[in-house]
């Protein structure tokens, strides 16, 4: 998860099964603790908590899924670009607004969505 | 094992500052297993230094390694080749390991990224606790294996004080008596006559009131 932020990433996404019903028993409770402990760890170091989150779902769940990964893009896109990519691009604009759709410059970057 | 917690981020943040290019050195022993400074610990750090460090606009470079152990010289001689180029090493070893970093490296700042904690058992995942304060002389044969020095607030040797109540030690209410277990374990093991044995005063030297301890096996010395 770190590492998609080190990769520029400005949010990350988990997804798991559905609590209780995970192929590896508790692999997506352990999932979830670990979720939580890196959550503290980018509100510690000033990324912000708040671009990480986990879904849970089942794998036949397609429309779900996508209904998730565009809520979550939405939500990243309102957060703007992590303090990260602003270090990397100092041009880029700390938020951007929606109705803001003129690049900030020219080497601004994708909103990236890490599945992990 | 030997038992530790990780520092605030902040600390360790505030500790790297002068820095820019460091080793984070972690230890595959006892920080390992309890989670605070073994090789995937190493990567966590790593990573939440440099993004931090570089959305302050102040990049930080790390060279992350994890030592066999930090408390033998044979392996710390792993860090030689990269001591030299780097500012610092923040070792995630346990308060023994740091300082032998340090020593090994005496040109070289060595700093702590954990707190050490105690001579303890994994209660659960996630969750330890102390068994013992290595004072050099065990008793535990006396008290059906359970340690009136560590599992004792006031290490106590001929019973529980008058801060015991219903199996509880006065100083926490999640901390049972070290004594009630001590008594009950006996009981149940029908040796209640060791707890009328008188154990002699406990000469405290083997302990650190001796000051600073060393252990020099002569059948091991080469």
């Amino acid at each position: 998860m770190l590492q998609a932020f080190e990769g520029g990433a400005d949010g990350v996404m988990v997804v798991g099964c559905l609590e209780g019903d995970c192929h590896y028993i508790s692999g997506n409770l352990r999932a979830k603790a670990r979720v939580a402990r890196v959550a503290g760890i980018l509100h510690d170091i000033g990324i912000g908590e708040e671009r990480l989150r986990m879904y849970n779902l089942s794998a036949g769940e397609g429309a779900k899924f996508a209904a998730y990964a565009n809520e979550f893009a939405a939500h990243i896109e309102q957060l703007g670009f992590s303090p990260i990519n602003i270090a990397r691009n100092p041009g880029l604009a700390p938020r951007q607004s929606p109705e803001d759709k003129e690049p900030q410059s020219d080497t601004e970057p994708e909103s990236v969505l890490e599945e992990a | 094992m030997i038992t530790g917690t990780p520092k605030p981020i902040e600390e360790v943040l505030e500790m790297l500052e002068p820095y820019s290019r460091v080793v984070v050195a972690g230890c595959f022993g006892c920080v390992t297993v309890c989670r605070v400074g073994g090789e995937k610990e190493v990567q966590v750090l790593s990573s939440a230094l440099r993004l931090a460090r570089e959305a302050k606009g102040n990049k930080l470079e790390i060279k992350e390694v994890c030592l066999e152990r930090q408390c033998d010289p044979e392996y710390l001689d792993q860090l030689r080749p990269y001591v030299a180029d780097y500012d610092a090493v923040l070792s995630i070893a346990c308060g023994a390991g740091i300082q032998f970093v340090a020593e090994k490296y005496p040109t070289s700042p060595v700093l702590p990224g954990i707190n050490t904690g105690f001579l303890g058992v994994a209660e659960r995942q996630g969750e330890w606790s102390e068994r013992c304060q290595g004072c050099g002389d065990c008793v535990l044969h006396l008290t059906g294996g359970i340690c009136p020095v560590s599992r004792c607030a006031k290490s106590l040797f001929h019973g529980p004080c008058g801060g015991s109540a219903k199996g509880i030690c006065e100083v926490a209410p999640d901390v049972p008596c070290g004594w009630q277990l001590i008594i009950d374990r006996l009981k149940a093991l029908d040796q209640m006559d060791n707890y009328g044995k008188l154990i002699p005063y406990k000469g405290w030297s083997t302990s650190r009131d001796g000051g600073p301890r060393r252990i020099i096996r002569e059948d091991m010395t080469l």
